[in-house]
């Protein structure tokens, strides 16, 4: 614990010391057990029997007060009171370790800013990998084999994949499909048939000691190592910021290209043995490819419309709800793998597939526990990924061949380069918007391989290919050269070169407006012009979709919500969480600041003579009342959790409730109108429905509020609202001859609730859209309510009944 | 190209490949779709335009026809709408939407990016006054929900209104409270899209083949949905 207090101290030469330190801790513990995490997978039980056991028995008798041996005597012996038993646990106590390693390695790295921002994080971990693994020799122990592929394959990239697929940006991903497709396939292709075939050719060069060498592990070789890993360009890409269309050129291809790699991994695995390649065979595995990718995605896209398809009656069981989606998801890949498909592009298509039918159905607190997990996972996974790959490297047995890896690295390199300028030539033909020099540049740069490569490398049949050794070394020398020489200067590259880096900002209303007018300009553009183009496709797909599919997988009325709308509910969720939790200070930090009130865009035109819309002016203390109010009613939906309930945490106000909200609004209308027949002459603005998010917060937290005011409002100061305008004396007369006639009980309490109801929604929708509140006073024309008591209640705020309320604890 | 060779009005090309920047190909599979929408007459109409079979479930069909008949989008510095409009005039809408060259500088880029977004500020400015206003801008929003039905309505007032705070906040900073916004200036509407690369976006596809044997096709019979099917195999 002293240890990681320390850590915060700011020097940073100094965290560094300490972060030894830690190490040091970390490695003591894994030394003493030094056993393989990979075991769990292995079959050999026995084997880990005898390694782990020993040194620990003698811990467990010596503890246990016994001096005998053999356990067999039936002399009576103290009841132990304490006893060991490692062994017993030795197996998820170590993947624990692993696991605490690496996050805590994580942590180490961004509490020192200074050391992450000059090198990426993939190349520590790595090198912490190699340290660990350095320790585990030193300390005589036999290396675990971590990297085992049956590990990295069904445990550690499932998550960093489904992750990127749920993540997927869609629409730059479709609109540049063409070009990663043929990034991935045609790319990959000639990076495996170019560097295989050289090597051969370098291979048969007499003096390099490689003559044994045969063409076909050549090819095979070729294969493995050209796919660009989905992994490592994670790693990279995420912290250099690139921007989007990059981005995705890059990362799209590593995805796709693993149908590739599948394939040609397959097929000369296959003929390695046999020796003879026919035309017959090359017809069959471009059949094969189109099996394996095609295929995939189909698998993917079942389990995906199967998990929306569920989704869509979780609303009873919340809390499971995110569960579904990761089962569906790894049943996906788990069932493209049984088939020999590639997995990784189910995963894709599941992910990529499910999204926006599971998040439109899902509550808001599952979205988030999705999201949560998915990043969890995928960035446990890939640290223990980058140190697993350390530790293979020094457990492994090395061929090392100068001839061999450096022609590899180099030929990498070539063919890459070849590949995208040759590729970009023939795809800038077709592209509306061209690849720059820059960009190929960055495309070329950003090849980077990784552990899927040494895994694949690692299943090799030992017997089959007598090379295998020296291919794993040349395979790690090239992620080794590719994650740390490029990933280390394709940062500093990418400044240098000035290559556009991605906008951060957040989404405004008016681009989500823009946007969707833009692609509704250009379908219809293209349809003037009588070719059906992208834009024509993609409309159709969306008016499909919107017709059939949503209606299916969507519950309730959500499905018809544009996503205009959609967007504008959530930002408006976004900036009403932010008001509560910005704990109503008078600066908003939201999106929108607060310097500009409804008025100022609200056209002047002249008050009509009976219901005049002026909005309510407040003095600054009935701002802060108004705030506390909403604050409070915000917070209530918060504390909805009335009793412990296994399977729903807390009521959820904001999205159980749409069918029971549409009602709610429905007679909120009809409320309305009534007030306005009843009171037109009353001035306020009346409940303005254009912000349901705000209405459905409120009427969830508190749905009797609008309709049973409580008259009275002890301890509240009493709000008063700009009752007339000036220009409509008409009003006040008629008001005081109400007042005068006496109004009936009822029809005041109807009032009552209207005009409460009327003004509560004014003040809130100044405060969501980031009001500035003038004093009130010289302009405020109050007498018609300072008269009428009755009204003056009326006028008041209910606000909270009794204060206590607000100093219940605030549960999260 | 053998049907492009056939067309009579070589010359006339160059010109209009020289204001609009479009190839001769491009202009020559234009001028066919200009003449197979105007029922081979020299003119478009409004009506020619509307009767499109794939642009009524378009939701902003009405501003997207009426962007053809504005003489503000014709390089004219004319104003007002017209009536009917020449093959030239339909030429040079479309050329809003040709696709940036490759290598460009940055004032090229600034050039038709403000060109390219004049065109969709003209589109949403309908009274020529130089800003765009609440109202203007609701009515957009409308059009845009249109096809979403009553949710669409009432909400539509909401974003627009949301969207219209969001432009005063950024272009302004603080405001007095009896001040007011005029509306969306273009300068405003600039700022406000920054992060929008229209440049790269507000681009479609204009063909450079076409088939002969189709347009054969075509030309004898007259047949729209002939057309259609055939482009879409193309496509």
């Amino acid at each position: 614990m002293s240890v990681r207090v320390v850590l915060h101290s700011p020097s940073g030469s100094r965290s560094f010391l300490e972060r030894g330190l830690l190490l040091l801790v970390m490695l003591i513990f894994l030394e003493g057990t030094a056993l393989t995490l990979g075991a769990a997978s292995s079959p050999d039980i026995s084997a880990q029997d005898n390694t782990g056991g020993h040194e620990h028995l003698d811990d467990h008798q010596g503890i246990a007060g016994s001096n005998d041996r053999t356990n067999y005597t039936y002399t009576k012996k103290a009841f132990p009171v304490l006893s060991l038993d490692y062994h017993h646990i030795q197996v998820p106590f170590e993947i624990s370790l692993w696991v605490l390693l690496a996050s805590l390695m994580k942590l180490g790295f961004h509490l020192i800013p200074r050391l992450s921002s000059i090198v990426p994080e993939s190349c520590l971990l790595i090198v912490v990998g190699l340290l660990v693994g350095g320790l585990i020799k030193l300390a005589g122990e036999e290396v675990p084999p971590v990297l085992d592929s049956n590990l990295f394959f069904l445990c550690l990239l499932p998550p960093i994949i489904l992750d990127a697929g749920y993540f997927l940006p869609i629409r730059p991903f479709m609109e540049n499909i063409g070009t990663i497709l043929m990034f991935a396939v045609v790319g990959t292709l000639w990076n495996a048939f170019f560097v295989g075939g050289l090597l051969y050719a370098v291979c048969q060069i007499e003096g390099t000691y490689l003559s044994q060498v045969e063409l076909l592990p050549c090819l095979l070789f070729g294969s493995i190592i050209s796919a660009v890993d989905p992994v490592a360009v994670l790693a990279v890409f995420e912290e250099i910021h690139i921007n989007e269309l990059l981005h995705i050129l890059v990362f799209g291809e590593s995805l796709l290209n693993d149908a590739v790699t599948v394939v040609l991994y397959h097929l000369f695995e296959e003929y390695s043995g046999a020796g003879e390649v026919t035309p017959m065979d090359v017809v069959l595995g471009v059949i094969c490819f189109l099996i394996v990718s095609l295929g995939g995605i189909a698998v993917g896209a079942i389990y995906g419309i199967l998990a929306a398809f569920t989704s869509r009656f979780t609303s009873h069981t919340r809390v499971i709800e995110p569960l579904f989606m990761f089962v569906y998801s790894y049943m996906a890949y788990l069932s493209a793998e049984m088939f020999h498909l590639s997995g990784i592009m189910a995963l894709i298509a599941c992910g990529a597939v499910m999204r926006p039918y599971v998040e439109a159905n899902i509550s808001h607190k599952s979205h988030t526990t999705v999201k949560y997990f998915l990043k969890m996972w995928s960035s446990v996974s890939e640290t223990l990924i980058f140190i697993f790959l350390g530790v293979a490297t020094v457990a492994g047995p090395h061929a090392w061949n100068w001839t061999f890896v450096s022609v590899t690295v180099i030929l990498c390199l070539v063919s890459r380069v070849i590949g995208v300028v040759g590729l970009t030539f023939i795809i800038n033909k077709f592209r509306i918007v061209k690849l720059t020099t820059k960009d190929q540049f960055i495309v070329a740069y950003g090849g980077l391989r990784g552990a899927i490569a040494f895994s694949l490398g690692y299943l090799l049949d030992k017997d089959l290919f007598p090379m295998r050794t020296m291919f794993l070394t040349a395979i790690i020398t090239e992620i080794f050269f590719t994650v740390f020489v490029q990933g280390m200067t394709i940062k500093p590259l990418v400044d240098l070169l000035a290559v556009k880096k991605k906008q951060e900002a957040k989404r405004s209303i008016n681009e989500e407006i823009h946007t969707q007018f833009l692609d509704h300009l250009l379908t219809g553009i293209e349809d003037i012009c009588g070719h059906y183009g992208h834009h024509h496709w993609k409309d159709k797909l969306n008016r499909f979709n919107k017709k059939y599919i949503k209606k299916c997988l969507i519950a309730g009325e959500r499905y018809k919500e544009p996503q205009l709308i959609a967007f504008y509910h959530k930002m408006e969720f976004k900036q009403a969480i932010e008001l509560v939790e910005s704990g109503g200070g008078v600066k908003l930090p939201s999106a929108v600041p607060s310097q500009v009130s409804m008025q100022n865009i609200q056209p002047k035109k002249l008050p009509p003579p009976v219901a005049e819309r002026a909005l309510p002016q407040f003095t600054k203390g009935r701002e802060e009342e108004i705030r506390k109010i909403l604050r409070s009613n915000l917070q209530k939906t918060r504390q909805r959790l009335r009793s412990y309930n296994r399977h729903t945490l807390v009521a959820d106000p904001f999205e159980d409730g749409w069918n029971d909200f549409l009602l709610k609004k429905q007679r909120l209308i009809e409320l309305e109108k009534k007030m306005t027949e009843m009171s037109n002459y009353l001035t306020v603005p009346g409940a303005i429905p254009d912000s349901p998010t705000m209405c459905r917060a409120r009427l969830a937290s508190d749905p009797n509020a609008f309709y049973n005011i409580k008259a009275s409002s002890d301890g509240v100061p009493t709000i008063q609202v700009d009752l007339a305008s000036p220009q409509s004396p008409d009003s006040v007369n008629m008001l005081n001859e109400f007042s005068k006639e006496g109004a009936t009980g009822q029809s005041l309490g109807q009032r009552e609730g209207a005009t409460g109801l009327g003004q509560r929604e004014g003040a809130d929708r100044d405060e969501d859209q980031g009001l500035m509140m003038k004093p009130a006073g010289k302009g405020e024309k109050g007498e018609g309510g300072n008269k009428n008591p009755g009204l003056m209640r009326c006028l008041s705020d209910p606000g909270p009944s009794n204060e206590d309320e607000e100093d219940e604890p605030f549960l999260p | 190209m053998g049907a492009l060779q056939s067309l009579p009005d070589e010359p006339e090309y160059r010109d209009l490949s020289e204001k609009t920047g479009f190839s001769f190909e491009q202009i020559g599979i234009l001028h066919k779709r200009f003449k197979q929408l105007s029922h081979n007459e020299d003119t478009l109409r409004r009506d020619d335009l509307n009767t499109i079979p794939d642009l009524s479930c378009n939701p902003i069909r009405t501003q997207i026809i009426e962007a053809f008949f504005d003489k503000r989008n014709f390089h004219q510095n004319g104003e007002g709408t017209v009536q009917e409009i020449s093959f030239e005039e339909f030429l040079v809408v479309m050329s809003h939407f040709r696709p940036p060259a490759l290598d460009m500088t940055e004032e090229q880029r600034e050039i038709i990016r403000r060109e390219k977004l004049r065109f969709l500020f003209n589109m949403h400015d309908t009274d020529n006054d130089g800003t765009i206003t609440l109202e203007e801008y609701r009515h957009v929003v409308e059009e845009l929900l249109s096809r979403s039905g009553a949710l669409g309505k009432e909400t539509a007032k909401g974003i627009a209104d949301a969207a219209m705070l969001e432009v005063a906040s950024i272009s302004m900073g603080h405001m007095e409270p009896d001040e007011f916004y005029e509306g969306i200036t273009f300068e405003h509407f600039l700022k406000i899209l920054k992060d929008i690369e229209i440049e790269t976006r507000m681009n479609i596809r204009f063909l450079n083949m076409d088939t002969t044997n189709l347009c054969k096709k075509i030309n004898s019979q007259q047949d729209h949905y002939l057309q259609v099917n055939g482009e879409q195999k193309i496509a």
